[in-house]
């Protein structure tokens, strides 16, 4: 993954600056709100919401035990509708791949359907390198490559600016004097519209990803809301779609199930607005080349792990996100990554292992609000517990921590002490002793250390003279006593 | 007369003895026979929820062994209850200690988390309380997500006689302790502490009640440095008032 632009901060102090951003968690704070909400109602209004998302689980399930079955079968059946299918390691040869097609093309400029798997592998930063301009046409990612910034979200990825700030970014961008253009979101689309319709007229090669893929007939499946992917699918001449290998389907009947979790769960609608199917090429109708690469980029790694691989039944629909409440306080970027959020803390540290990402496990109160939205069942407070236990244990990927930590030390002490029940009882009295110096006026301020972050807002009562046990015993002698008498 | 351990869990016991000494009143009021096994300490959830399995499984092997044979274990703690019956199989298993995996296995269903214990097992919900005053419930994230406890405090709660239960906006958001969370995130977490005295405040209660003293340690936290005069209480306290007896909580 590509990290131009990106905020270089581990996600801790990241996260602390984005919470001094009063603009910024308003802009988050309304939005998620907004679709949470939204969310709720349309998937309490089926019956059958349980029953949609075990079955979506299922197949899910289904599919990844038996993915190279189902990713041969769709290779032949794209190759026999007259597609042509790369298989790609990784990111590298990914970006290398399309690198290569577009250069054969002659183009200079490229026309790009929304995507988390071309922005998962920087693939407009490997186009740059050729000369080659990507252009983003759906509207929030077009905002956020015109502002030089990264998404913030999977779904809504400007969801950081308000339309004030959208405005004014457009003002620069499209070169337009201010009494041309207010903050009104129509007004706002109709100046991105007419920027995107000369692209979309000049474009003869377009860039996609793919939300499904279904293995037998081999057609690809694109789930988008304005229409502009629609254009970039039917216009130009070459279309070259980049899929992960986990987002493969066996049959056109699973998507009678896809389609209903996916809008209700990602922008709360019952129906999506634009659903575009395509299959290989056909003659006259749409474009006359169609490459598809299949790209695995740690996926397979994942797969093979009992615990993480659940994570690859993700639809990247948003729905944790969205819940999340320390998503909605500190906003996408401070996870350094295009999955940001609940899914990212546990997708990153398997797809990807940067440095930064051993940190993005312990972002989380381990709440639960993520696993109970997800529309395909991925239990990621639990697979978060596992990606800290490996964190903390080391893994073949990441070796244990060379020198121990405050908290190793801390935490290993405690642990020895708890597992004598006379150490702990020492412990108690020791505790009640020590705190001695950090008791004022009845309550515990200013904690020493890595607990001063926990004293600066809130207070603690004192550890009372006398712990339960003390009470339990002294009440069963006096019982014992007063039976003797 | 059914008979139950008390699981009092190390920061219950060391911090806030007077709820395990409220469970204590009302379980005995309402006639179960109660062991106390002080060989029991931490259960480990810390650990575990930080990534320290390995340290955890001594202590889990503690409580296996301090519980074993009960007829039921009854705790004040709904994320303690959690580890013990959603981590302690995973855990067992990942040892390969086949002993250990078979008592794992036969004590976790019986580790119940108080208002699970009085509304399944006890099969009561009216518990003869009387707690004159306003309060309002904090579902905390481990018993409605976890345990999914669902109604059942609320259910005892609405059945306390003179108790005023106010609605609390956004019931459902977590508070922001999580364990080492509020030390390793301080900031987020003060954040989302911000936002819950904020709802607490709104609801206009006396009284925060929940199922858990590590939440209400963490609210009662912001309440108390914001000198905001609202109290916390655990669950079993206001369960274990009555009318001519009080909470009979120590001194």
């Amino acid at each position: 993954m590509s990290g131009g632009g990106r905020i270089p901060l581990p996600f801790h102090d990241a996260a602390a600056l984005a919470l001094r951003d009063g603009q910024l968690r308003r802009n988050l704070g309304t939005v998620t709100g907004a679709i949470r909400a939204k969310r709720t109602a349309v998937t309490e209004e089926l019956p059958d919401w349980q029953a949609l998302r075990a079955a979506g689980k299922a197949i899910k399930d289904h599919t990844l035990r038996n993915l190279g079955h189902y990713l041969t079968q769709l290779e032949a059946a794209v190759t026999s509708r007259g597609g042509t299918v790369h298989w790609a390691r990784d990111a590298t040869e990914a970006n290398r791949i399309v690198r290569e097609l577009v250069a054969a093309s002659g183009e200079r400029e490229v026309v790009k359907v929304k995507s988390m798997t071309t922005d998962e592998i920087g693939l407009n930063e490997a186009l740059a390198e050729d000369g080659v301009v990507a252009i983003e046409t759906d509207l929030a990612e077009l905002i956020v490559q015109l502002a030089g910034e990264e998404p913030s979200h999977i779904l809504v990825p400007a969801i950081h600016k308000n339309r004030a700030e959208i405005r004014e970014l457009f003002l620069r961008a499209f070169e337009l004097d201010p009494s041309e253009l207010n903050d009104d979101p129509a007004d706002l689309a109709a100046a991105a519209r007419s920027f995107l319709r000369e692209r979309f007229l000049e474009a003869r090669v377009a860039v996609s990803g793919a939300n499904f893929a279904v293995a037998d007939t081999g057609t690809i499946a694109i789930v988008e809301s304005e229409g502009n992917g629609r254009m970039c699918l039917t216009l130009p001449e070459t279309l070259i779609t980049v899929m992960g290998i986990e987002k493969v389907l066996p049959s056109w009947r699973d998507l009678e199930v896809f389609l209903q979790l996916l809008p209700r769960s990602s922008t709360a609608e019952r129906m999506n607005p634009y659903t575009s199917f395509f299959s290989g090429t056909t003659d006259g109708d749409g474009p006359s080349a169609f490459h598809l690469v299949l790209l695995d980029a740690g996926r397979s790694r994942t797969l093979a792990d009992e615990v993480g691989r659940e994570t690859l039944r993700c639809i990247r629909c948003s729905a944790c996100l969205n819940v999340c409440p320390i998503y909605e306080r500190v906003g996408g970027h401070p996870y350094g990554s295009v999955y940001p959020g609940p899914i990212g803390a546990i997708l990153n540290p398997q797809l990807r292992g940067a440095p930064n990402d051993a940190e993005l496990p312990y972002a989380s109160t381990l709440c639960g609000a993520c696993y109970e939205v997800c529309p395909v069942a991925i239990d990621i407070p639990t697979i978060l517990i596992e990606m800290r236990r490996r964190v903390v244990e080391g893994s073949p990927r990441r070796p244990r921590r060379l020198s121990a930590t405050v908290e190793d030390v801390a935490l290993r002490a405690a642990a020895r002490i708890f597992a004598s029940p006379s150490r702990y009882e020492a412990a108690q009295r020791l505790a009640r002793l020590g705190q001695a110096p950090f008791v004022r006026k009845g309550v515990l301020r200013n904690l020493p250390g890595q607990l001063s972050g926990w004293s600066e807002s809130r207070d603690l009562r004192p550890i009372p003279a006398r712990p339960f046990r003390s009470w339990w015993r002294e009440r069963a002698a006096t019982a014992v006593e007063e039976g003797e008498k | 007369m059914p008979r139950a351990a008390l699981f009092v869990p190390c920061y219950v016991d060391t911090l806030y003895p007077e709820a395990a000494v409220a469970m204590v009143r009302l379980l005995e009021r309402l006639g179960v026979q109660l062991d106390f096994p002080d060989t029991q300490t931490c259960c480990g959830q810390m650990h575990v929820n930080t990534g320290y399995q390995a340290e955890a499984l001594p202590l889990l092997r503690n409580f296996v062994a301090a519980f074993a044979g009960a007829e039921a274990v009854v705790a004040p703690s709904a994320s303690c209850v959690a580890t013990v019956r959603h981590m302690y199989p995973a855990m067992a298993e990942r040892s390969g200690d086949r002993g250990l995996i078979d008592a794992v296995t036969e004590l976790t269903p019986r580790v119940r988390e108080l208002s699970e214990y009085l509304v399944d097992d006890l099969g009561v919900t009216d518990v003869g309380a009387y707690f004159p005053h306003s309060v309002v419930y904090h579902p905390t994230c481990h018993s409605s997500r976890l345990l999914e406890v669902g109604d059942r405090p609320l259910a005892l709660l609405r059945a306390v006689a003179g108790i005023r239960l106010m609605p609390m906006p956004r019931a459902d958001a977590c508070c922001g302790f999580g364990g080492t969370f509020a030390i390793k995130n301080a900031e987020i977490s003060a954040a989302m502490l911000a936002d819950k005295v904020a709802d607490v405040l709104h609801a206009q209660a006396e009284v925060v009640v929940a199922a858990d003293n590590s939440c209400l340690m963490h609210i009662g936290g912001g309440l108390s440095r914001q000198r905001t005069g609202v109290r916390t209480l655990h669950l079993a306290e206001v369960l274990a008032t009555t009318e001519d007896a009080g909470s009979g909580a120590p001194a």
